[in-house]
């Protein structure tokens, strides 16, 4: 073969329109996957100022709560890990043999599954925002 | 199609015109204005079904090209073709028809042309497909086809797929041992026949190989097909040595063996011989765990 032409990994991302549901649980598997992981050292960091004593901890702890974008973020947060534990729990059944010829509703069941959740949950982290109870 | 022709709207405002010019007009006039509008009717009519007419009739296909042996096409691009369209036309019979009266340069593979080659797998409207299974009817138009993603274009349409025919060959697709069918019949069970059947259908397309992201990023993964092959052989009951299975575990279990599969399922969706590619796969997973499982 004189020459041959590679159009490289970068054309896959391209396509993402094209992609169907086991290819986006995969991707969001992945990326909830790696905010976790990301979470669990900022978690390490908040947890640590217990080290310097029980007021910093208790002042870290009430400074973080009272910015209404970490509530936010909180929520993001929740959203992330109750899709992977429930992505997860697909997986874990389509390895088994479960469930095989309906991976792509069990994707959406977790989506709105995970939809339902976070909605549910949004009066419990942003109460007491402002100064309320 | 979006050329609809308005029948009951155009009557019924031809009746209404006819209606509202009665109370001003002669009826010789009326029935003028009345063979106009009629007119103006069956012009719209007639326009739109030339519109249906001629959308039907010339496919537009906008054509993956690449040269490296001409100068001036070794840089990647589309071409487009307008194929006369013909009921049960597939997407093989559009691109023979655009290489045979318009471009005799325009390279791809094909050679039975009723999905049992496997040769003439391609990417069409961002899917992996058999060009003569899929009907240009069923697809949006215009028809995108390109080369199998994931695999290098040697030109045009043809990839290279030599490093496919690798992974399906490492996995030793034949039968081995002393029991290994030597010309003479050897029965097998309806039970067992059954349960390999689906794999046995794999025609070495590539299309479920292109579809997978992991191998496309290792290059070691055995890939959906060599793992359905290896499910195929590993299933079946006539080669039923102990150290057989256990080599043939082996292959499958390595670091970029089953293992590397994470169930995305874009071979299943995309083999065009219905092989549950991901559910094989699955399987030997379980095989290979059960294999290994010691409790002592």
């Amino acid at each position: 073969m004189s020459q041959s032409y590679n159009r490289g990994l970068i054309e896959d991302f391209g396509r993402w329109k094209e992609f169907q549901a086991g290819m986006w649980a995969w991707i969001f598997h992945k990326f909830t996957g790696w905010i976790l992981v990301g979470y669990l050292f900022t978690h390490i960091a908040v947890l640590s100022t217990a080290t310097t004593g029980a007021e910093t901890y208790t002042q870290t702890l009430q400074g973080l709560e009272s910015i209404f974008v970490v509530r936010i973020l909180e929520i993001g947060l929740l959203a992330t890990a109750v899709f992977h534990i429930l992505n997860g729990t697909r997986l874990l059944l389509v390895d088994l043999g479960i469930g095989l010829g309906s991976q792509d509703r069990s994707f959406y069941a977790s989506l709105v599954l995970t939809g339902a959740i976070v909605v549910a949950s949004v009066p419990t982290f942003l109460a007491g925002l402002g100064g309320g109870a | 199609m979006s050329t609809q022709v308005p029948e009951q709207e155009g009557e019924a405002e031809s009746s209404a015109d006819a209606e509202t010019d009665a109370s001003v007009e002669s009826p010789q006039e009326q029935r003028m204005a009345k063979k106009a509008t009629d007119r103006a009717y069956r012009d719209a009519q007639k326009k739109a079904q030339e519109e249906i007419a001629a959308a039907e009739e010339a496919v537009r296909m906008k054509v993956f090209r690449y040269d490296p042996e001409v100068e001036g096409k070794q840089e990647p691009r589309f071409d487009e073709f307008h194929v006369p369209f013909e009921k049960g036309m597939t997407v093989l019979d559009a691109l023979m028809y655009a290489r045979d009266h318009y471009d005799p340069s325009l390279t791809f593979r094909h050679s039975c042309r009723q999905a049992v080659c496997g040769s003439d797998a391609m990417f069409v409207n961002g899917q992996q497909r058999l060009c003569c299974k899929t009907q240009m009817s069923d697809l949006e138009w215009p028809v995108r086809v390109e080369p199998l993603p994931h695999q290098d274009v040697v030109k045009d349409l043809v990839v290279d797929m030599q490093h496919f025919y690798d992974q399906m060959h490492s996995v030793e697709p034949y039968f081995q041992g002393e029991n290994a069918p030597d010309g003479e019949e050897q029965k097998q069970t309806r039970e067992n026949r059954e349960k390999i059947k689906m794999s046995t259908r794999c025609i070495w397309c590539g299309a479920c190989m292109s579809s997978c992201n992991i191998a496309a990023g290792d290059n070691e993964y055995l890939g959906p097909a060599a793992i359905n092959k290896a499910y195929r052989f590993y299933m079946d009951e006539r080669e039923d040595e102990a150290e057989l299975e256990e080599h043939r575990l082996r292959i499958l279990e390595q670091e970029h063996g089953v293992w590397r599969c994470q169930t995305q399922f874009s071979c299943t969706e995309v083999c065009p011989k219905d092989i549950p590619l991901t559910e094989h796969i699955q399987e030997l997973k379980r095989e290979a765990v059960k294999s290994n499982l010691k409790f002592w």
